[in-house]
Order: C-alpha cells, then structure tokens, then sequence
C-alpha cells in the first residue's frame, strides 16, 4: 500500500511521512487542474459513495469533484441524522451500501468515532469527511497544502487557530496535523469554548486576538455556527465580533502580514470582515481549489495503488 | 451453568472453607440437608446415600449478594428477563440479587413490585426489587415506599434518572425514615453533564466527545451526603466514580454512620484511555474515569470508604449498543464478569485479602440491605459459592448467560472462576470452570 493506513480516519496519530506523500500528490493534481482537460483515468472502475448523514455543500461537492476527475464512479447517499434514529442503523444502512460492491466510503456523520465504526461493519476504504465534533482530516490536509504554497514549508509556521475550537473538528485536525508537521499552534477564543485539556497538547491559549495576531504568520478563522450566537455560550455577535473578529482595523495596527485561512462558508462581519475576506492577505478561493486536489491525492492513494 | 436440585443430603467436601462473618479461613466439609446447613467444619457421620462434591483446592463462602443491577423486565425482555438474570447471577456467584425500578413501566407501585416477587419466586436465586422514589420516576412525587414495602421492595432508587430536586430528594429521605431504608440516588448534576458521551479528559477533548466532568457526580454527592445528615436518614451512594466522591463520602460518613455506598468492578478496573476505541461497551454512566480515580476508588475499598463491590450489571441488545457512540445505551452487564475482574485487580494487583475481598461481595452488601448475614449457622438457607481464586480464563461471549452480551471485558484474561452456585435448593455448575 501506498500509504501505511487503509483509511483516512483522522490525523491523530497518522504518519508525518504520509501526510507529506499526500500533499505532494495534491500539487501534482492541483497542476492537473489547471490544465484545459482537468480529468486524468487514474480511478477507472473504482467506485465511491459519498455517504452524507448531515448536511454539506462544499466537502460534498469537492469530494466529487475531485472523484470525476479520476473518472471514478460516485453515488450520493444523504440522509438527516433525525431519520437514522427512527429508522435504519447505521450499521444495517453500511452494510446495505458495501453489498453493492463498492471500493470506497467517503462520510460525513454528526457523532465522533463513526467512521472508526464503519470500518468495523465493511471492508471498503472509509475516508472521513468530518465526524460531528472529532476530525476533517481532508480539510485539515487542504489547509496544510495551502500553507505550503504560500510559506514552502510548514515545519516552525507560527499557525494562529481563532473561534469555536470546542465544536470544530477543522480545528481538531488541524492541531493534529500542524503539530505532527512541526508547526506551532495558539489557540485563541472564548474560554466557554476551549476544551478544558487543550493544552495537553502541548500548545498554547489566548484570549486576546491583537496578540495571537502579533504573534502568527497565518490565522485560520473558524467559523462561528450562528445556532451558538445568543445562548450561554456566545451572548451576541457584536460581542464575538468586539472580542474576537478579525477585522482590517485589527490588521493594519500590526505591522506584520499574516496569512488568513477560513474553511467556509464565511459568516462575514461576524468572525471575519469583507475586506479581510477579500484581501490579499486571505488565500480562502485557494484553499477551496487545493481541496479539490487534496482529496483528489487522498482518494488516488487509498484507492489508486501506486504512483505511476 | 448446569442446574439441578440439590440432594437430600449433600457435602461440600474438602474445600477451603471462608467465613466473611468470622473472617476465617479454614480446611472443611459442609453439610447441606434438605437444603439447609446442617453441619460446618470436621464432621464423620455422613449419611451413605449423600452426593459428594469435591471441593479439593477450591474455596467456599457465603452466595455473593450484588444489591444493583438491571434485568429489564418488564418492558425489554429481549435484553434480559428475571429467569435469564437469574442465570447469569448463578454463574457468576450470586444468590441474591436487588434489581432496579427503572424497567418499562417503572416498578414504582405495589402491584409491580408484587410482580417482581411473584415471578421471582420460580428464579433458581433471591431477587429484590428496589422501587422507584418517584412516581414514573418524575423525580417530583414521592411512590407509596409503605405499601411496596409490605409487597416485598427492599430499597428505593430512580436509578438512571439522577434526582435534580435537592427538595424531593429531602422529603424522600425524610419518608424512608421511617421505614429505615437506604434511599439510593444515581449522584449526576444533568445540567453540568449535559449529554456528555464519556468522563472530560485530554481523551474527551482528544475524540471530539461530549465530556462529563467529574464534578457532576461530587457537586451532587455533596448534596445528598449533605441532606442525609440534616435527615439523619440511611442514604446509599451508588457506582461511585471519582476521587472527589471517595472524599467526600470518607469526610461525612463521620458524622452519619448510615451513610453507604458502592463501586462496580468496571470502575475499578478500566480507566478513561480504554475509550480511545470508540468501542461502545465502554459507554456506561457514570462513565469510566481517570487513572487517578480509579486509584481512589480501590483506596476506597481498601480503608472502607466504600463499603461494597455492586455490578450495575445493564444488559443491552446488540442493535443498542453496535451503533455510533452518541446512540449506543449506557451500560454494561456485570454479573458473571465481577469475581473474576475484582479478584484480579483486588487481590493480585492491590494486596487486598481473599477475605476481605469476599466481605465486599457478601456480608457488606447484605449489611446495607438488612438481610441475614451469618450463612454458615446451622438451619441457614444454603446460599453458598464454590470457587478458584487462581484460575485465569477469557470472558467470551460464549459463556455469557445473559441474554446481552455487552461487556467490555469480552477478551479480558480474567483471574478467578466460579465452579458452583447454591441457591434456593438448587445446585448449578459453571460447565466452562
């Protein structure tokens, strides 16, 4: 194989070596992207369903994008997390889908650990697409690759991750990934939404944006669900965005420019402003294409064999 | 387990011979006519018909007693029965049983309560239902503790259900007063927990689960040890979890001596890093806690903090339990597990006593029920187990008797085996042993 580990489940714990492989098959693909005919045959035969238990446009689409241009087959499966409690298990719906011969999984679902789950009830390849408030591996992937393009290096990168770290699973991966990369992490959000051990990680924690931006050479600004806004854990918006936006204003007081990350969609005016969002210093539309070709070099290492 | 009706007369014949009462230990025969103890010790007139059981290099005492567990009827027979229950307590040592309220319905009025008893009375084992302190287990109004009480409950729990209303759980304790009961409350701040899937640790924030902290168990302990001594009531603080509760117990058990409390083997003997496998018979509630915590815990025992060994034994249907972490039941059988899971972390790995480990199984749990303790007098009910304290064996699945197999020992080498259960006239042997 290819790369040490059967799936993508996580990058907790997942080989430095490995995720170097993947993101230097990203900039291979990511040149076939650029090319007028952007597909290559690479996964003729291969046949992957995108097994969706919460709602998802972007990772959705970007998985199947990434799956066309490999001439793999896809199929779609979504249903809401509300009708796998009532209805079929989730281990009768996996169990029904591998039955239809295919070689690979790519879900989404709202509770952590499923994906382990699923390779428990099925041989196929499982490559998790966000599990509720555990891992994106594949985002984590693109944003590392992203970082690469535009430092030529991660290793020693002083990465600023800012928002709702207690929920996001885009932060979760990334401080895997990051840390295992050799880049340094500070976390920056409200205490109410910081796990209580973070630091057990060996990281550091702020609450206060103006240093994690004088510190940082590259943000990734999370984003901030709007059903937190309001209730005990965020009292309003202004108050999210008085604290914790990152607004130009916030910008040009520091001399020094840094890089700003975001994995949409972009909540704007709230944790980040338009003008930020737009910038130069935001490299948000190319994270959006080195999914693409992340996932294109995941999906190729796990399910394509070797490099020819 | 292999059952069959004791003989008229029959010996235990050259065991060692454990009284939990005395804290003896001596080289022995028993006895047993018609199903009682006729004779304890050095004795030659044996009548000739009798059936001998060879007892050489085993170990006899008293039927070990587990005052919680689960048995799901009515409501979820799938998951277990009183009549499979029964079984699965034989073949793990017990001979007496209590079981909680919280089946569908509840056992929260006489009538269910005459249920449990009656369709008990055909159970090769003594089964006890505790009632539920509250109607429908609402946790607001108070059950009729008196007439279930003459119907045979022998406690009173909405175990599962945490008691949030520190009024109710006053009056509740005020009510069972007097009838000297232990009033048993599942310690659990709901709103501090809030849904958490497995106790708050690096390995919480680690797996991206909800985390239970493990001061919504102490904040309520606190509170029910509190309201004991202004009741001056028999308070009983279940399956407890944390440095914290151990403290607080060791603190105010001081000043209320009817205060008691109990730990499951699961408690004692996995800790928090077994979750990292998202493996869902590791869910139970209270969750499994720290290094650190089960330490207390074991500490607890050893100075009497905690005064006995009970197995939560939860069963659970396979559909309930293979699914995804947030959908997967709480819980984990216990019954047939425990001797082997406690006398391997007790006595091998902890320098507790065969015999004190055996006290924590028989006389302190029967203490905190109000039942006989002294089994071995002469015209005692046989209630007696037969045992191997050094024998290793695999938990598998396919030694279960337990209609649910959810346990999250399934693989563990184990250390201790049950040979033989007496209860009720009856005789089963452990055919894996």
């Amino acid at each position: 194989m290819v790369l040490k580990e059967k799936h993508l489940l996580g990058l907790d714990g997942y080989p430095k070596k490995d995720i170097q492989k993947i993101i230097k098959t990203a900039f291979n693909f990511r040149e076939v992207l650029e090319r007028p005919i952007k597909k290559v045959p690479s996964l003729q035969g291969v046949t992957i369903v995108n097994l969706f238990f919460e709602n998802s446009t972007r990772t959705r689409i970007s998985f199947e994008l990434a799956q066309k241009r490999l001439s793999a087959d896809s199929v779609n499966f979504s249903a809401s997390s509300s009708s796998l409690k009532k209805g079929e298990s989730f281990k009768d719906t996996a169990q029904n889908i591998e039955a239809m011969k295919i070689d690979a999984v790519v879900m989404r679902h709202p509770t952590p650990g499923s994906p382990k789950t699923l390779t428990e009830f099925i041989d196929a390849c499982v490559i998790n697409a966000g599990d509720g408030t555990h891992e994106h591996p594949t985002q984590a992937i693109l944003d590392m690759m992203s970082l690469e393009e535009k430092f030529g290096k991660i290793s020693g990168l002083k990465i600023g991750i800012v928002g709702d770290i207690l929920h996001s699973r885009v932060a979760l991966s990334n401080i895997y990934g990051l840390l295992t990369m050799g880049a340094k992490v500070t976390l920056c959000g409200p205490q109410n939404l910081i796990p209580r051990y973070i630091r057990d990680f060996g990281l550091n924690v702020t609450h206060k944006i103006d240093e994690l931006i004088e510190w940082a050479d590259a943000i990734n600004v999370l984003r901030i669900q709007r059903e937190r806004m309001g209730h005990s854990l965020i009292p309003s918006t202004r108050e999210y965005r008085y604290l914790f936006g990152i607004t130009k204003e916030r910008l040009d007081n520091h001399k020094k420019e840094i890089v700003i990350l975001h994995p949409g969609p972009i909540n704007r005016g709230v944790e980040i402003d338009s003008e930020v969002a737009d910038g130069d210093q935001a490299i948000i539309l190319d994270q959006v294409l080195n999914g693409v070709a992340s996932r294109m070099a995941i999906l190729f290492l796990l399910c394509g064999g070797s490099i020819k | 387990m292999r059952l069959k009706s004791l003989a008229k007369n029959t010996i235990l014949k050259g065991g060692i011979i454990i009284d939990p009462v005395k804290k003896t230990q001596n080289q022995g025969d028993i006895w047993l006519e018609d199903g009682l103890i006729k004779k304890v010790g050095d004795f030659d007139d044996i009548p000739s018909k009798s059936e001998i059981i060879d007892c050489k290099n085993k170990y006899i005492t008293h039927g070990f007693c587990d005052i919680h567990s689960h048995f799901r009827e009515p409501g979820r027979e799938d998951k277990e029965t009183l009549r499979s229950g029964s079984l699965a307590a034989m073949s793990g040592g017990f001979t007496r049983v209590c079981i909680m309220a919280n089946t569908d319905p509840p056992i929260d009025n006489p009538e269910s309560i005459k249920f449990i008893i009656e369709k008990s009375k055909t159970c090769p084992i003594h089964i006890h239902p505790i009632g539920a302190i509250t109607k429908n287990q609402n946790g607001e109004d108070l059950t009729e503790m008196g007439m279930m009480l003459s119907e045979g409950a022998i406690a009173f729990s909405d175990d599962g259900i945490p008691i949030q209303n520190s009024k109710v759980m006053r009056l509740a304790l005020e009510y069972s007063k007097m009838f000297d009961v232990p009033i048993i409350n599942h310690a659990e701040d709901i709103y501090l927990s809030s849904n958490g899937l497995m106790h708050e640790s690096f390995v919480s924030n680690q797996l991206g689960l909800i985390g239970n902290p493990d001061s919504s168990e102490a904040i309520m302990v606190f509170r029910d040890l509190e309201l004991s001594l202004i009741t001056n009531s028999k308070l009983h603080v279940p399956h407890v979890t944390t440095e914290k509760s151990v403290s607080l117990i060791r603190e105010i058990k001081n000043k209320n001596k009817l205060i008691t409390s109990e730990v499951t083997p699961h408690h004692i003997y996995f800790n928090v890093e077994y979750l990292r496998s998202f493996n869902t018979n590791f869910k139970v509630a209270p969750p499994i806690r720290s290094e650190n915590d089960r330490q207390a815990l074991i500490n607890g025992l050893k100075d009497g903090t905690i005064d006995c060994i009970a197995t939560d034994h939860a069963p659970h249907s396979v559909q309930d339990k293979e699914t995804t972490f947030d959908l997967a039941d709480c819980g984990m059988i216990g019954l047939e597990s425990c001797f082997g899971a406690v006398n391997k972390v007790l006595t091998k790995n902890n320098e507790v006593s065969l015999i004190d480990l055996i006290v924590l199984l028989t006389v302190n749990p029967r203490k905190i029920m109000g039942f006989e303790i002294d089994l071995f007098s002469p015209g005692s009910e046989a209630e007696i187990v037969i045992f191997d304290p050094v024998k290793e064996w695999i938990f598998s699945s396919e030694k279960i008797k337990s209609k649910s197999k959810n346990s999250a020992f399934l693989g563990e080498n184990l250390i201790g085996t049950i040979d033989y259960t007496i209860s009720k006239d009856i005789i089963g042997k452990n055919l894996f042993s």
